[in-house]
This record gives structure tokens, sequence and C-alpha cells, in this order.
């Protein structure tokens, strides 16, 4: 298990270390700045932060000394001629819209919104996943980044449009979670590494869906199969899917976890094919966060909310759900979380399990940590900023 | 010359950062040559299009500028340009 967490936050980044049995925060680094993802390189020990800045731009910071700190890195920018197809957000007066002419817009950054970590097998390679819509990736260690032009490209974003007109249909949508950027566009918030094969990768965009590499990004292949989207007209699309997060489990990397728009989905065959294992019964379907076990390709945690309007606390109470089978059935903890007027909403990153650990923390600046796997909990923090993510390190 | 002043709270990512003289006949060319003194400033001021970040701002002459889209705004010499930013949020 981990003994260090890294928390982005709306005011910096924060870093609690176990010391004597407890957890305890450091001062903040970057104060005032807004962070949306921290995480810490397993390879060499950078700590990364994505820094968030509305005035500034966004921008991505690095610590070579745990945390000490920190340096500017160079900016990710889209190339001269990057663009992409205009989509409006959907209204009674957008869709009526909806035949004009294809607009097109310049790509430039609006945000970082995660980062993978290639294995031992590529040093020097990270990938960040960005506002709107293009996967950067780094071979030298963040000295210089590239866009994926194969992604960027792909046949299911109208082609390659840096060559001309849009040649196929692009079928990304947006998401709202962009629109405090300026601009209803696709955003890649999860980029999951095979631990067996760095040339192996997945990457997941809301809204459009996961899709893979096995090639180091050279050739990329959506992949839905199994996905409903209860909200399209085709729920079974081959893209359009609202993933909120993906990730896989290190132990048996072939099994897959999706906290979705449209409930809990899974897959044991390495995305070839996904299966929703929601019990709305016990209110487990709608969510943003979902973390894998490390080691049990069966166990996962979520931290639903009522989904999918309200996006608040089920009955005003806090509550971890757990399977151990797979999906087949969830178990729901509650000790130690406030059970009435809590309105804590969880963020994509901000659930991460390692060992028996697993920690959250909240729009509302609270971190809730369990040593047992989720059955128990305790605060860490009531008073903390809007937390963005949550990872230990 | 343009007569370049910032706001100070850009010294948080440039300390040694200052009111100082740079050549350029347009915005755009004064943003150009306060990169060649400040590497990586610019980034902070305009977007990879060229275009200045939405909540930053520029006056010359305590005017603003017109074209945020491709920083065109001719400069007579000696024109002053301030560097400004929107402070907001909570």
């Amino acid at each position: 298990m981990l003994d260090q967490l890294l928390l982005a936050t709306k005011k910096g980044t924060l870093i609690f270390d176990r010391e004597n049995g407890s957890w305890k925060p450091r001062p903040i680094s970057h104060p005032g700045l807004a962070v949306s993802y921290v995480a810490r390189d397993p390879r060499d020990g950078t700590i990364w932060a994505c820094m968030d800045n509305a005035h500034w731009g966004p921008a991505l910071s690095r610590s070579k000394d745990d945390g000490v700190t920190w340096e500017d890195t160079s900016r990710i920018a889209y190339p001269k001629g990057a663009r992409y197809i205009e989509q409006l957000i959907p209204s009674p007066e957008t869709m009526a819209a909806a035949e004009r002419p294809i607009q097109y817009k310049p790509a430039v950054l609006m945000k970082v919104w995660s980062l993978g970590f290639a294995g031992e097998d590529q040093p020097g390679v990270i990938h960040a996943g960005t506002l709107p819509g293009g996967l950067f990736t780094t071979r030298d260690g963040g000295e210089s980044w590239e866009l994926n032009r194969p992604l960027w490209n792909h046949e299911s974003r109208g082609g390659d449009l840096f060559a001309g007109e849009a040649t196929s249909k692009n079928q990304w949508g947006g998401t709202p979670a962009a629109m405090a950027y300026g601009d209803f566009v696709p955003g890649i918030h999860s980029v999951v590494v095979d631990p067996r094969d760095s040339n192996h990768f997945y990457v997941a965009v809301s809204c459009a869906g996961v899709a893979e590499t096995r090639d180091g990004g050279k050739t990329w292949a959506g992949c839905n199969r199994g996905m409903l989207n209860d909200y399209l007209p085709n729920p079974e699309a081959a893209w359009g899917h609202d993933p909120h997060l993906v990730t896989l489990c290190p132990g048996q990397p072939n099994r897959l976890w999706q906290q979705n728009h449209s409930g809990v989905f899974t897959s044991e065959d390495g995305a070839g094919t996904w299966k929703r294992v929601s019990k709305p019964e016990v209110a487990v379907h709608f969510g943003f966060p979902i973390a894998a076990d490390s080691n049990s390709g069966n166990t996962a945690w979520v931290v639903p909310l009522r989904g999918d309007q309200e996006r608040m606390t089920v009955g005003g109470g806090l509550f971890v759900a757990r399977t151990d089978d797979a999906g087949g059935s969830w178990q729901v903890f509650r000790k130690g979380l406030p059970q009435e007027n809590c309105y804590d909403v969880v963020y994509r990153h901000a659930l991460d399990a390692s060992g028996d650990r697993v920690c959250f923390g909240s729009t509302t600046g609270n971190v809730y940590m369990s040593e047992d796997r989720g059955e128990t909990w305790s605060c860490l923090g009531n008073h903390l900023p809007p937390i963005h993510s949550v990872r230990f390190a | 010359m343009a007569q370049v002043t910032f706001t100070k709270h850009l010294q948080r990512f440039f300390p040694s950062l200052a009111a100082l003289e740079v050549p350029g006949g347009s915005v755009r060319e004064v943003i150009d040559a306060l990169e060649q003194r400040y590497p990586g400033l610019s980034a902070y001021l305009v977007d990879e299009a060229g275009r200045l970040r939405r909540h930053v701002n520029i006056f010359v002459r305590e005017e603003p500028i017109y074209d945020r889209e491709t920083l065109g705004d001719k400069l007579a010499p000696n024109d002053s340009v301030f560097i400004v930013q929107a402070l907001s949020g909570g």
C-alpha cells in the first residue's frame, strides 16, 4: 500500500503523508491556483500537476523532489492547422440548426484533464488527455509534447482536418464539462496503459466512448461493444457514449471498469465487450469515479450519486459501494460517512484505491479514508478546497 | 520602442519581470519581443493560436486593444503598453 496522497484542488496541490499511523497534510503547493489532476510517475518519482489556471492558461508543473519545489514545464500546444468540427450543446434551438453547414474551429488547449504513464518498457513516455479532445504524448519526460494525429484525425472525428474538409461524419460529442472553458468539445479524461505492454493503451472520451491502440498510438479503434447510452436514439451506437472514468485492474489487466453516465460497466476481455452491472435497486448506477482493486479483477469501488439530473447524494447520505464478484452484486458501506444534510459530490478522478486503502475527496472539501477496503471511513479534512483528484502515490 | 508594464501577478511566474522597453510596431510584435526576453511568457498571455487569453487584457495608451485575435493593433513610437489580468473567481 502506498503511504502518500496527492490531491488536486481548486486552490492548489495538497499532499498528505502517512506518519505514525495517521495522515498529515503539508502546507499547500500552488497556493491559489486551480489544479485539475495530480499524480506521481511511478518510474522516476516525479510528481506532475495539471494546472487549470483560468487566467494564464493550462500548463503542467512538476516536482522532482517529492513536492518540495515545483517547476513549470513546456506547454502542451495544439499544432497550427489543428481543427475540430464545431458542435452546439443540444437544445431545441440547436437541434433545429443541426443541418447547418459544417463549421470548423481552430484547436487550442483548454485543459489538461488526465495523465497516463507508460510502463518501465517506455521510460520518459507520458500521455496527456485534454480538452478539446486531443491526446498528447511526451517521449522525453515532458520536455516536448506531440499531438497524437492518428486519434485526432480518426474517421470517427471527421478524418484529417489538417488536410482539408471532413471526409467522414464526426461521431464524437462534446462534454458539458467543457462549457466552463468556452466551447462544447470532447475531452479525454482517462488514459489507461496496459501494464503488460505500453504500446497497448486506452483512452476514454466524454462524449465518445473508449478507443484503443495496440501499436503505441499509430492506429486506433473504438471499443464500445455492449455499451448502452440510454439517451441516444440508438443506445448501442459505435460512438457517442459518455464514460465518466475508465480504469483497469493492474493484476488482471483484461478487466476494465467504467463508470458511465448510463451506469456502471465492466469488461473481462480487454474492452472487447462491455456489460452493464449497475444495480439501481441499491442505488449503484450514476456517478463519476470508479476504482479498481490492485489485484482482484472482481473488485471495484464506486461513489454513486442520485442521477442524472440532480447529481446529489442519495437521500442526503454519502456511501461507497464495492463489488467483489465483478459487478454481480454490490455492498453498500456508510460507517463513518455523513448520513444527513450531505451534499458531497465526488468527481471522476477523486477516488483511488491502493491495497486495502480507499480514499476519496469531494467538491465540498471533505476527504475520507478507509483502511479496510471501503467498509469503514474516517475523515482526513473537512475544510479543504473543492477536490478535483485524489491519487495514492 | 514600446514602454511595457505588467500586472505584478506575473512576477509569481517570472520573478525578475519588470517594466521595460521593447521594439515593436504592433502588439503582436511586442509580445514576440517579450518572449525573447522572458522565454515562456507569451504562453501566459496568448494561446497557441495567438489569441489573447480570455482573462488577460492589454491596454495601449490606456485603451484596451481592439484585435484580441491577432494582436494587430498598431503602436506609435514610445506608446505605453500595460498587460493586465482580469482577476476573478472565488
